[in-house]
């Protein structure tokens, strides 16, 4: 079953130069339970592109059908809906709330959709090699931990879609290869599909498909 | 998700407990600053209503003993009996404090204490109880009587029953006078038929001040509203920061689904409750302010509390809910803007965290325009206001145009010392305080509203205690009052004046309408009593010389303002028509006033004939007034020793004086706070902007003194501009408000030494509030700086 | 100059009536009535210190030449705040006195206020004489002078009696309440009345009939009852009814009352054989029409005011003013309603 279809979708910022054009009409595809790595040089609107699917944005024509829905012309509390309830976004800055335990942040958005497992935050945290720093905070964890953390947090919400911008972008790189076997091992189990932004092919090599984008298109 | 989402949103707070004790200290401070300048309002309020009642005794027409001793009680019950309406008094020395016996069931509505409870001992306030009231601070000083304080006597003043006042001062039976009630029954028979040792003493018409009161009251007023904007922008800035620092966690929430309108609701909610806790906290804190400020603090938990419930139970709610609506209000108009900004906040921007620095800067163009706007319309409204709204409208876009255009002066004036500056230690201090300058800046608002205030209500008052003084002085200025029975008493009194060397200066006069208003015309007797203690606020050069030559005359300001007459101008009296040589200030009197020769008088009106005097007494006043009655017959019942009212009354005044002092500091001490709040938030903030400097070679003992030194001289920019506003706002408050609403300006002095004082105060301010981050800087431990360069990848 | 509430306005408060809901308050050390009294005259015509709250009151219908009606009233009333009298300012006996003189469009009421003890207001036996200030009710009790002055008006009376004394309840021991409170209660319902008001408009000569009621007591009200509605209705043929209905919190009422024949004979009648029911209010919610049944007399009678606006605004509020009545029979009265400030 498709997961998600991306259709021509175009979006322009207004910049101090004029309009910027970085999406220009671009259409892709995803199967559940599929994973589909986006790389492209700086500019290119990849993460303009994940941040359109995560419903973090609007775009300014086209479609973004996910789930059966498109979420492309959703409203503010659509959009927020989608991403407690469908999506799970994975930032390079981790986004963690810092004045939260580890076990709260991790059980926070599966809490906010409203399916919090205790069992399952239990099993992830264990997965994830958390389990002895539950009751600490953010600041008191590494970038490597933390970004475990994050990753936690978003699979305990059991999204369908898993976007993930540059998600070891901020970690050295023995951490980072760490970090992303946990997270494509799990995502895996879960059944969720993926979308990664990266600008490493040697990460996006580890993903199922990929895809280039170059200047607002499909290269 | 709404409890998840709260959970987060106050899990902030229990990670940052001085984020929340400043947030919620700015609120109840600002809230407690508003309470407590109402507390002490109210509290100026009941004193002066305590020197007028005190001064209104001789509101009354009383009846003496032609020889001013005592008589007895069996007159009074004579007098009632004959239908007079009469109320006896008796008054006396009772340790040091003047003790006024009544008799409540016949004294007229308002004499005496007021305010009793419900639950006061009447059969023991009535037969024999011994009880005495008396003011807070009075009350010690009366011993063996069981006192019972009320706020409502003046000072050194103590009122009970008759009778007990009678046994208290050994005189059973005697009262010295009889307050004649102003509603008598029809068909009275004559006083000479039933009491013909008594005389009718009018009432003193000259010592109404309520006008003069009503006008300081209003300045408070203005006082509570500058105050209360000072706390506006304390609290701006306290809920200004706060979501500034939780603006990344704002974000997240979002980011990970929870809708804005739900996020914003939770902040609101969460405001809210905030609100109430600071709130309450404040209004008790207005209560410690009050209660530490005022000499009377009896006096003010009654006025503000409530304690003493009966006949102020309606105060209570009031007062409360006026603590609490600053506080919501306040916060919802701080709150308002930053919930705003959160709901046009874009999700995304949180990859590109911004400095405080930026968003200012968007802001200061905007702001310097909204500046420029509001000081144009103030000027413009300078020079054309003329009624309480206009006049208060000044004052509103004053103070805001000049608080907006306060960042950007100082910006303008930081970027020129840092083009100026040579080393580059300085170079570095000049910019790195332009990048504070947006941090601080509330804060710095907050304390030039505070110093504007306090130079603007320190002139006003001082203002107007000296033009009080003067006042006093041109109205009270004889050392006796003597009125006579007839005309032969008159002539005695003149002729034995005479031999003893004392001045007889008639008081009569004529109503009439002068230039289309009612007036009172007096005729004066050349004398260097006016020419030396009258103020003229506009006169030609020898205006006495030719009204006492019956060639002009000489008119108050409210018959100069409402007729339209200046100097010059004709005025018509009778058969008179004589032009204006002089304006004299007449603060409180209501009507218009002319003063004219004495034969000129004499001349226009002669049926009024005199029987009131001021006597300017040499020597002691008590022996001019013992040989006068050994000679004339004129009793001390006659006679009034103004000098003594005239101390009395200055003395009441002079505890509100007092009051003004105190806000000032209050009010520093508040801003002082904001200052101190916003540095510790910035603190956090410093750390990666001081690590380079630190880097580079300064010491960090430098860096702390160059963080204190950055607040001093912020303070003293701040002060600087703040005093030319405060000096246009003492004018706003004297020359337009006052006029609009009284008809007689209050003259203005400058007052050079408080304002260098109040200088000092914000200096301190500033330094006390600068102090602690700068110390904590000056003590980062050097891994804490190593970290900015070590963070992140 | 302060206008806050003053001792003078808490005075009437507290002691004289505490509003007439204080009347029902319990005092010690005051002497208390008791049934089956013997009363002395002219001794108890005078004040009886040792009970806390005693009473002259007088009204009076009165007609000038045209028929115009007109009220009047004097009372002295006498409220202690201790049991006993004393010499001077240290007296706990307070007087209030209240004159009013009401015509069909206007109510003039005056007020005064004073203390035993020192001669300004008080009450003698022999010879009768009770005052305060200026106004006062002197003579034997067969023949009495009144006079009282407001600030806009005052009158000078001259009365008579033409028939004897009459004793409520039970010999002049009238029970207020089912609890048992009394006072002991008199009047001289049998005066014809002439004299002179001197009213803002001028003077007017006027006749007519007058009720003096004296009353002392100590608790005259049970602690749930809050006021009363007084009536002294006099009937052409000559016979008088004195009724009282006492409000009680609880919505109940506890009612009394004395048929009184031309010659002066006279018959109680215990709670409930008076109905007493309020018709219609005035603009300020006191009834002004009634409609009172006495059936053992076959009286079934409806009451209206003269004017409406018979408000006494004194220390105590209360309505006190001149009635009418037609029904089953037909005469004029005095109606006094307290409670309803």
């Amino acid at each position: 079953m498709t997961l998600l279809i991306v259709d021509t979708l175009t979006k322009t910022y207004a910049t101090a130069d004029g309009p910027f054009p970085v999406l220009r009409g671009v259409s892709l595809t995803l199967e559940a339970g599929e994973s589909l790595a986006l790389t492209g040089e700086s500019g290119s609107g990849k993460s303009t592109l994940l941040h359109l699917i995560g419903g973090l944005d609007r775009a300014d024509a086209g479609r973004i059908m996910l789930d059966g829905q498109d979420i492309a012309r959703l409203d503010d509390a659509g959009r927020a809906a989608l991403r407690r309830g469908t999506v799970g976004v994975v930032f390079q800055q981790f986004n963690l709330i810092p004045s939260l335990k580890i076990a709260d942040n991790i059980a926070f958005q599966a809490r906010l959709a409203g399916r919090h497992d205790a069992a399952w935050c239990a099993t992830l945290a264990d997965r994830m090699g958390l389990t002895d720093h539950l009751r600490k905070y953010p600041e008191q964890l590494s970038g490597g931990q933390q970004q475990r953390v994050a990753i936690a947090r978003t699979l305990a919400a059991r999204p369908k879609l898993v976007l993930a911008d540059e998600p070891t972008g901020n970690l050295d790189e023995t951490t980072a290869a760490t970090v992303m076997d946990l997270m494509l091992a799990l995502v895996a189990e879960t059944g969720a599909g993926l979308l990664m932004v990266t600008h490493s092919l040697v990460l996006a090599a580890r993903l199922q498909r990929r895809l280039h984008l170059r200047a607002g298109q499909v290269a | 998700m709404t409890r998840a989402a709260f959970a987060a949103l106050l899990s902030h707070w229990v990670r940052n407990p001085v984020q929340l004790f400043t947030l919620l200290a700015g609120l109840a401070l600002a809230t407690g600053l508003w309470s407590g300048v109402q507390a002490i309002n109210a509290e100026a309020r009941a004193s002066y209503d305590a020197a007028a009642s005190t001064l209104d005794e001789g509101r009354y027409d009383r009846l003496v003993a032609r020889d001013g001793a005592a008589f007895g009680q069996d007159v009074f019950v004579m007098l009632r009996r004959a239908g007079w309406l009469v109320s006896p008094m008796l008054t006396g020395d009772l340790d040091g404090v003047r003790l006024i016996g009544i008799d409540a069931l016949t004294a007229p509505a308002g004499m005496g204490p007021v305010n009793l409870g419900g639950d006061v001992d009447l059969a023991g306030f009535l037969t024999g109880g011994d009880q005495v009231f008396a003011n807070a601070a009075t009350a010690p000083r009366l011993g063996a009587v069981t006192v019972l304080i009320t706020p409502d006597l003046a000072d050194d003043t103590a009122v009970a029953d008759i009778g007990t006042v009678q046994r208290l001062l050994g005189r059973a039976g005697r009262i010295d006078s009889l307050l004649v009630l102003p509603d008598q029954p029809r068909n009275l028979p004559p006083l000479a038929r039933i009491a013909p040792d008594l005389t009718l003493q009018p009432a003193q018409g000259s010592t109404d001040i309520a006008g003069l009161t009503d006008s300081f009251h209003l300045n408070l007023t203005a006082f509570g509203l500058l105050s209360f904007a000072v706390g506006i922008f304390i609290v701006h800035g306290a809920i200004g920061l706060a979501f500034e620092q939780r603006r990344g966690m704002v974000r997240t929430l979002r980011a990970l689904g929870l809708p804005l309108n739900r996020l914003i609701g939770l902040m609101l909610a969460e405001l809210l409750v905030f609100a109430l806790v600071a709130g309450v906290i404040g209004v008790a804190l207005g209560y410690v302010i009050a209660a530490l400020l005022l000499p009377d603090v009896a006096a003010t938990l009654r006025g503000l509390y409530g304690a003493d419930v009966s006949g102020n139970l309606q105060l209570r709610p009031s007062w409360w809910a006026s603590g609490l609506g600053i506080a919501f209000a306040g916060t919802l108009l701080a709150g308002g803007s930053a919930l705003w900004g959160i709901a046009r906040m874009p999700l995304l921007a949180a990859a590109q965290p911004r400095a405080l620095a930026m968003a200012a800067g968007r802001r200061a163009s905007f702001q310097l325009g909204a500046a420029l706007v509001l000081l144009a319309v103030a000027i413009v409204l300078g020079f054309n206001a003329d009624g309480l709204v206009t006049g208060f409208a000044l004052l509103g876009t004053l103070l805001i145009g000049a608080a907006l255009a306060l960042p950007p002066v100082l910006n303008g004036m930081l970027a020129f010392a840092s083009g100026r500056a040579r080393s580059v230690t300085a170079q570095w201090f000049w910019a790195d305080t332009r990048q504070q300058l947006p941090g601080l800046s509330l804060a710095l608002m907050a304390l030039m509203l505070a110093i504007v205030a306090n130079i603007g209500v320190s002139t006003m008052v001082s203002s107007f205690r000296l033009t009080f003084t003067g006042f006093l002085d041109q109205r009270l200025a004889s050392e006796l009052y003597i009125s006579t029975d007839s005309a032969e008493q008159t002539a005695a009194l003149v002729a034995f004046a005479e031999g003893a060397g004392a001045a007889v200066l008639p008081i009569q006069s004529a109503d009439l309408q002068i230039a289309g208003q009612p007036a009172e015309v007096f005729g004066t007797r050349d004398h260097a009593t006016y020419r030396d203690n009258w103020r003229f606020l506009q006169s030609t050069p020898d205006a006495w010389d030719t009204t006492f030559a019956g060639q002009a005359v000489v008119i108050n300001e409210q018959l100069a303002r409402r007729g339209a007459l200046g100097l010059g101008d004709m005025v018509t009296i009778g058969s008179l028509t004589l032009p204006v040589e002089g304006i004299y200030g007449d603060y409180g009197n209501p009507i218009g006033q002319v003063v004219l020769a004495l034969d000129a008088f004499a001349q226009e009106f002669p049926a009024v004939e005199p029987r009131r005097f001021g006597l300017r007494v040499a020597g002691d006043p008590a022996d001019f007034v013992a040989g006068l009655t050994a000679a004339t017959g004129i009793g001390a019942g006659q006679t009034i020793d103004q000098a003594e009212i005239k101390a009395l009354s200055l003395a009441i005044f002079e505890r509100t004086f007092t009051v003004t002092t105190a806000l000032n500091i209050l009010t520093l001490a508040v801003a002082g706070f904001a200052i101190l709040m916003s540095l510790l938030t910035l603190a956090a903030m410093r750390v990666p902007q001081l690590a380079p400097a630190w880097a580079m070679g300064m010491t960090r003992a430098a860096l702390g003194r160059l963080e204190l030194l950055r607040a001093v001289m912020l303070a003293v920019l701040t002060a600087a501009l703040a005093l030319p506003l405060g000096l246009a706002l003492a004018w706003v408050l004297l020359a337009v408000v006052n006029v609009a609403a009284f008809g007689w300006q209050l003259p203005m002095y400058l007052f050079p030494l408080d304002y260098a004082r109040l200088g000092g105060f914000a200096l301190l301010a500033a330094v006390l509030a600068a102090g602690w981050p700068a110390w904590r800087l000056a003590r980062t431990p050097p891994g804490d700086l190593l970290k900015v360069f070590a963070n992140e990848r | 100059m302060n206008a806050k509430a003053l001792i003078l306005c808490l005075l009437p408060v507290t002691s004289l009536a505490q509003g007439f809901a204080g009347l029902g308050t319990e005092v010690d050390g005051f002497s208390t009535p008791a049934p089956d009294p013997v009363f002395d005259f002219p001794a108890d015509h005078g004040a009886h210190p040792d009970y806390r709250i005693e009473w002259w009151y007088l009204t009076a219908n009165l007609e000038d030449a045209d028929g115009t009606p007109y009220g009047l009233q004097w009372t002295l009333f006498r409220s202690a705040l201790a049991p006993y009298e004393a010499d001077g300012w240290d007296s706990p006996q307070l007087w209030m006195g209240h004159a009013a003189v009401t015509t069909e469009t206007a109510h003039f009421v005056a007020e005064r206020l004073a203390r035993g003890g020192i001669g300004q207001a008080g009450v003698v036996a022999d010879p009768f004489s009770a005052w305060i200030d200026d106004s006062a009710l002197e003579g034997d009790w067969r023949t009495l002078q009144m006079r009282a002055t407001g600030s806009d008006f005052s009158y000078d009376m001259a009365l008579s009696a033409t028939g004897p004394l009459v004793f409520h309840g039970d010999g002049g021991y009238s029970v207020k309440s089912a609890a048992g409170q009394a006072s002991y209660y008199y009047s001289q319902p049998f005066f014809d009345i002439s004299g002179t008001l001197n009213l803002p408009t001028g003077d007017v000569q006027v006749t007519g009939s007058a009720w003096l009621d004296r009353e002392w007591s100590s608790q005259p009200l049970a602690d749930n009852q809050t006021g009363w509605d007084w009536f002294s209705l006099s009937f052409d043929d000559g016979a008088k009814l004195m009724g009282f209905r006492l409000q009680q919190t609880d919505g109940m009422h506890y009612t009394s009352a004395t048929w009184i024949t031309a010659e002066g004979e006279t018959t109680p009648y215990a709670d409930g054989a008076l109905q007493v029911e309020p018709l219609l209010t005035n603009a300020a919610g006191v009834p002004v029409h009634w409609r009172l049944t006495l059936p053992a007399r076959g009286v079934d009678v409806t009451v209206q005011a003269v004017n409406d606006d018979a408000w006494m605004t004194t220390s105590v509020p209360y309505w006190e003013g001149p009635v009418t009545f037609a029904g089953t029979h037909q005469g004029r009265g005095y109606l006094e309603m307290t409670g309803y400030d």
